[in-house]
């Protein structure tokens, strides 16, 4: 292939997208820095945690299990279980990745994260193959985050809005309308299946971490991969 | 102000994710995965996305149910993701409200 494997265009285009995600993320963030404020911790370290970990479901697990002095195994662990999922993304954007060396590919992937994940999986099926596209979606999806966990640490105590408060939805409004751009026809509904009914119960089981996530992408896959290795034959 | 037992927290967080971000990507290339793994990994993304969904929405409750009905609605007649997050949470709200 020819085109372009890293541009500012594809960076643009990318940051461009992934701020209408954003939208889900605040809620999110926000918990993560008024937790963070709640356990104690500064504004600077609500923002270095926000900053290198940057990924919120890990960052609200183990800002759960917080003490003084800090866990540090315990929080690691944490981050680890629940971000082990990432570890089929990478693979899942190798045909973007393998045209990438030095800071384009190590800034991918530390940049790495579901929504901007998502959003190029959709995109490439369409074609797109910029690096930058990329790294521009999840650039701007680390300021979002940086930039809302600060806002709730400021906020701190002040604004707590009840667990299962409608505002809390926008996080799985957003997981929920990234299935749309992901669906590419009916050769993908048993795979889909077969994930819901294997995160449900591993769910149920595992409600620490994000077990259920990892089943229901490796369930899915291998039905997925299953099914196709028999209509190929 | 930063604190040292914090600070080391912090750094082990960051170390176990980014060994999550990039670990599954090296382990893949040094691999060279079979036919069988490449078609699963085209499936990997859909499901993953249906594994965080479907607890939520089995856990949940109208409010939920509706919410995200919509936010499906909403995405696939405008094609906007924005526009459907909104949409749904709003829809959510509106639910929660009449309760």
């Amino acid at each position: 292939m020819s085109a372009p494997s890293f541009t500012a265009a594809g960076f643009l285009r990318g940051a461009r997208r992934s701020l209408a995600v954003a939208a889900g993320l605040a809620p999110f963030g926000l918990v993560v820095g008024v937790l963070a404020a709640g356990k104690g911790l500064s504004l600077a370290e609500t923002g270095l945690m926000s900053g290198l970990v940057f990924a919120g479901a890990s960052q609200i697990l183990a800002l759960d299990l917080w003490t003084h002095p800090a866990p540090v195994l315990a929080a690691s662990f944490a981050a680890f279980a629940v971000n082990l999922r990432m570890a089929l993304m990478g693979p899942a954007l190798a045909p973007w990745l393998e045209r990438l060396a030095g800071w384009r590919l190590w800034g991918n992937l530390f940049l790495l994260v579901d929504h901007g994940f998502a959003l190029a999986i959709a995109e490439g099926r369409r074609g797109e193959r910029d690096g930058g596209f990329l790294f521009g979606a999840g650039f701007a999806l680390w300021c979002a985050w940086l930039a809302c966990s600060l806002a709730g640490h400021l906020l701190g105590t002040t604004l707590h809005p009840p667990r299962g408060h409608p505002l809390f939805f926008a996080a799985l409004a957003a997981f929920v309308s990234l299935l749309v751009p992901l669906w590419r026809g009916r050769h993908d509904a048993l795979p889909w299946l077969a994930a819901a009914a294997v995160a449900l119960p591993v769910a149920r089981l595992a409600p620490h971490g994000a077990w259920h996530v990892l089943a229901a992408a490796l369930a899915g896959g291998l039905v997925g991969a299953g099914l196709e290795t028999r209509r190929g034959r | 102000m930063i604190e040292a037992s914090n600070l080391a927290a912090i750094l082990g967080m960051a170390l176990a994710t980014l060994a999550c971000r990039a670990g599954g990507y090296f382990l893949f290339r040094a691999l060279r995965p079979t036919p069988f793994l490449r078609a699963m990994l085209g499936y990997v993304p859909g499901a993953l996305f249906v594994g965080y969904v479907a607890p939520a929405l089995a856990a949940g409750g109208i409010k939920e149910w509706v919410g995200a009905a919509a936010t499906l609605i909403t995405v696939r007649v405008s094609g906007n993701i924005a526009i459907g997050i909104a949409a749904g949470t709003a829809s959510a709200w509106l639910v929660w409200l009449a309760r």
